[in-house]
């Protein structure tokens, strides 16, 4: 499955794809009403750009005598530039009125009821996203983290927060972004129109992982968004593997625990990403690396080196040690 | 007995009192405690030029850095001080200061008198700023540097996430400027109030002065919301209040408020001035009046009213009511207006001008090319909808350094290159200037148009890095040449200002046959700037009368100049100058180093408060000067 994700994020780079965290290739119906406002905006403001770098090429162009005495406007002329100018001044009260009603009914559009039918609990902290898919029945919450799982077609309740300082939550393709504020939760509907995969990136500077808090949403087909669901509320199953074994516990009473939980085992940890289906997901360390043995065995061996700053320790443990844990880790599907 | 006065005497016999009563001694002594106010112009605008480019290296650095993706030139580390640093020397050391200072040189020559209202204020202010910029940088090199933005944002910058005293440097900073600022504030908007020459009326001051004028409002009513701010931050990390902590009922947001009503009405305080210089170097190379004067200066008036009521647009995206944002989209695009007004009045000066392309016309051409495009892009982010897409991306990068470059660095450029003979009595070379424009056209351009299109494609701002799979590397990379031919144009600049000062055209007093009073006067000007006050009669006082009627009767025993009525300029009263002194110099000392003490130990504001007293005390002992009715 990490595979495979894996290799649906590489032929995405590969087909040349630079669209998957782009405002002008939206693929939800808020994503099309900001792109049309703001083509509509670039359209007339280009017009008005070239209209005055126009003039200036005209003034440039006009014979200028050369003398330096000092002249000034005739009552005529001076009353024609002035008529002028009265003009140009109100065309351009017009055109912001334009822009400003343009601007209130695309958001007013853009705003949804909350409907509440799947409500998204994320909190984005120093540097990942946990996300919490909130239900009324306790047995049907799942945690996961940095990898959001919606229905197509069909609108998602996000409930924003922040556990530390102030960061941003955008996906480009989806919608435009919303802070999230410690102390505050905001309420914002998601909707994707096709399935597919995009990319979302922390857009409020929050410290030294600033630059390298991403994530994925994957709009998947109703069937297949239940499926995956159902499938993330199971526990993690034993391994049968000596070497999964032994990496499981590693996980379980060296550091790992004290931070991550993995439903099933022994590890409850509150405080880093629920690695329950580890395996299953795309990237490591929130929308960094691909999920691969090798990349994992390097976040392990020294996490900063590849994500400065970040809050998980170095543990240090041998090689072997650390492919036993890799093992159980990609195994947690 | 009465004094010897200026009708006693001859003209040279004048002028040779007046440059021994007014004059700064070449000695160590003199250059500490001089309070001409060309003496403290000059040293505040080479001072900014140098934070300029202090903040150009640090920006070159990051264009280095993101040049090509996954990077290792710099880790998050550094990136974060750099941006931080850079943004900060760019408003707070550099950009403010220098539209704010280059007005204390010229300003009192424009009016027509001989130094500005509160000339050891003046002095004072420079010494602060001076000390705060250098506490700033001195912090970065020692590894210290902040990190948290130039915004600073709570709970990042708080006790909790802001770590060491890199905060609490980057919060002080904004005390010494924002202190430097108001004094220099305050002491302009009296001199524009009292001291124009006799027969200035409103109708006649220019606008440059004007723009001085509502800047300097403007710099009243925003400074202190952000002093507030950063006092609250240091008082948060310090003594352990609650201002930012929401835990403990503090608001997060509340930061962002006061930030913002004082940031946004600052990008103003750049821009005015600016465009204050472009309605001065205009008339001088079109050889008219600016058309519309009354509407440029309602204009000037309408910016700075409107910019107070624009700061929620920095703040679209987190989570206000959207209706209370409409009524900020409606502000933002409002502006427009104004500074409509403005381009168009400056078109129809030039429709009909007689030009001459000398750089400083080239740098206004410049300015309205690449303004007028960031102004646009301006009313674009005003919408709330089209914000929440670019807000924190390298859209809004560009768009504000559009402004800000295009807006304010380039007409400053033309305004180097108008006043520099003024300043220095020597001209600039025309074609290095020429060299210089080019470049600085092709460089900004190539720098920051690029950063609109990475923006769009989903690059946020502050990011040392990006993967190489987003596709950004390209554009970046043209960014970053981009950003090197800028700054190879300041690198022009600066060839031609050492070269021109020794061996540029003698200026003479009126290089260019502008018509405003400061260059009544011989370049650079003497001590005393006017050996008799003039008499303004007209809008541009030397294309009226080359050699403008002359106000007499001031003594030549004590420096005295002329006080004129608010509106009508009637000569009112003869004003005493106060003399050289080092009081200024001493004060700013000993409050610079109490500030500093204060980043880590609260008591120092106690302890500190008696120097800080002496220093004030003895700065205003009372002399008995002499002053009359005039």
């Amino acid at each position: 499955m990490a595979m495979r994700a894996g290799a649906l994020l590489l032929a995405l780079v590969l087909a040349g794809c630079a669209g998957w965290q782009s405002a002008l290739d939206p693929h939800s119906s808020t994503a099309s009403h900001l792109a049309g406002l703001f083509w509509f905006f670039t359209i007339v403001c280009s017009l008005v750009w070239f209209a005055v770098v126009l003039a200036l090429v005209i003034v440039l162009r006009r014979p200028h005598p050369t003398d330096d005495v000092p002249e000034q406007d005739s009552p005529g002329r001076h009353r024609r530039k002035t008529i002028i100018v009265t003009s140009l001044v109100l065309l351009t009260a017009v055109i912001l009125i334009a822009f400003g009603l343009t601007s209130f009914y695309t958001t007013r559009d853009i705003t949804w009821a909350n409907s509440r039918t799947l409500t998204l609990k994320i909190t984005a902290q120093q540097w990942w996203w946990q996300v919490e898919y909130q239900n009324e029945d306790a047995s049907q919450i799942l945690t996961t983290a940095n990898e959001i799982h919606i229905p197509v077609s069909r609108p998602v309740t996000l409930d924003l927060r922040a556990a530390d300082v102030i960061h941003s939550f955008w996906v480009p393709n989806l919608m435009g972004k919303q802070d999230m504020i410690p102390g505050r939760n905001t309420l914002l509907t998601l909707e994707a129109n096709k399935p597919g995969l995009y990319r979302g990136q922390c857009a409020e500077f929050c410290g030294l992982g600033h630059a390298k808090m991403a994530f994925l949403v994957f709009a998947e087909p109703q069937e297949k968004f239940e499926a995956w669901r159902r499938h993330q509320l199971e526990a993690a199953k034993m391994p049968g593997a000596p070497l999964r074994r032994r990496g499981l516990d590693i996980f379980e009473h060296r550091q790992c625990s004290s931070c991550h939980t993995v439903n099933g085992s022994l590890a409850g940890g509150q405080t880093g990403p629920d690695l329950t289906h580890f395996g299953a997901r795309a990237t490591i360390a929130a929308g960094l690396l691909h999920n691969t043995p090798e990349n994992l065995s390097r976040w392990l061996a020294d996490p900063q080196e590849v994500k400065p700053g970040a809050n998980m320790p170095e543990v240090p443990m041998s090689p072997e040690d650390r492919a036993a844990l890799v093992a159980y880790l990609e195994g947690l599907t | 007995m009465t004094d010897l006065r200026d009708t006693d005497l001859a003209p040279a016999e004048l002028e040779q009192r007046l440059e021994q009563l007014w004059g700064t001694p070449k000695t160590l002594w003199g250059w500490l405690t001089t309070v001409d106010h060309k003496e403290i112009g000059r040293r505040y605008v080479v001072t900014a030029l140098i934070f300029l480019v202090l903040g150009g290296l640090s920006a070159l650095l990051m264009r280095l850095q993101l040049g090509s993706p996954d990077n290792k030139l710099v880790g998050p580390d550094v990136y974060n001080q750099l941006f931080t640093m850079h943004g900060s020397t760019m408003m707070f050391l550099f950009a403010v200061p220098v539209m704010e200072t280059i007005a204390v040189f010229l300003v009192p020559l424009m009016l027509g008198t001989r130094a500005v209202a509160f000339p050891r204020l003046n002095a004072f202010s420079y010494w602060v700023y001076l000390f705060g910029g250098v506490m700033l940088w001195v912090s970065f090199f020692l590894n210290s540097g902040p990190d948290v933005g130039w915004f600073a944002y709570v709970p990042l910058s708080g006790p909790q996430y802001g770590i060491g005293k890199r905060p609490d440097i980057w919060a002080q900073m904004i005390t010494y400027t924002e202190l430097s600022g108001l004094a220099v504030a305050v002491t302009m908007i009296v001199t524009v109030f009292k001291m124009r020459a006799p027969g200035m009326t409103l109708d006649r001051i220019p606008l440059f002065v004007w723009a001085t004028l509502v800047t300097d409002f403007m710099i009243v009513f925003a400074m202190p919301a952000v002093m507030v701010a950063s006092t609250s931050l240091i008082l948060d990390r310090l003594v352990g209040t609650h201002f930012y902590n929401w835990a403990e009922g503090g608001d997060v947001l509340l930061w962002q408020h006061l930030f913002w009503f004082f940031g946004h009405p600052e990008v103003y305080f750049i821009f005015i001035p600016a465009t204050g210089i472009v309605s001065a170097i205009i008339p001088a190379f079109t050889r008219r009046k600016i058309f519309g004067y009354p509407a440029m200066v309602l204009a000037l008036f309408g910016i700075g009213f409107l910019a107070f009521g624009l700061w929620v647009h920095h703040m679209f995206v987190t989570g206000l009511p959207r209706l209370g944002e409409s009524f900020f989209t409606a502000s933002s695009m409002a502006v427009a207006i104004p500074s409509g007004i403005q381009i168009f009045c400056w078109i129809a000066t030039l429709w009909d001008g007689k030009l001459k392309f000398r750089t400083p016309l080239l740098f206004v051409f410049g300015f309205i090319f690449n303004f007028v495009l960031g102004g646009l892009t301006g009313v674009m982010v005003a919408s709330v909808p089209i914000d929440t897409q670019v807000h924190d991306t390298y859209f809004v990068v560009a768009h504000f350094h559009y402004v800000l470059i295009g807006g304010a660095v380039f007409p400053l450029l033309g305004g180097i290159y108008y006043w520099f003979p003024k300043f220095y009595g020597r001209l600039l070379d025309e074609r290095l200037g020429h060299w210089n424009f080019w470049l600085s056209m092709i460089g900004f351009n190539l720098a920051f148009f690029p950063m609109h299109i990475l923006g769009l494609m989903g690059m946020p701002r502050r990011v040392f890095t990006y993967p190489a799979e987003m596709g950004w590397g390209p554009l970046n990379l043209l960014s970053t040449i981009g950003a090197f031919l800028f700054a190879a144009s300041f690198l022009l600049l600066t060839i031609n200002i050492v070269r021109s000062l020794r061996q540029g055209a003698p200026a003479g007093a009126n290089p260019w046959g502008a018509g405003t009073l400061e260059w009544a006067t011989a370049s650079p000007p003497p001590s005393y700037n006017f050996a008799y006050i003039p008499i303004v009669t007209d809008r541009q006082p030397l294309w009226a009368t080359p050699e403008p009627p002359v106000a007499t009767g001031l003594s030549v025993e004590r420096r005295e100049t002329v006080i004129t009525t608010l509106v009508e300029a009637e000569p009112q009263m003869v004003e005493s100058v106060m003399p050289n002194s080092i009081w200024p110099l001493v004060s700013a000392l000993v409050i610079s180093l109490v500030l500093l003490a204060s980043i880590f130990t609260a008591w120092a504001i106690v302890w500190g408060a008696v120097p800080s007293a002496i220093a004030l005390i003895l700065w205003f002992w009372p002399k008995g000067a002499k002053e009359e009715e005039a």
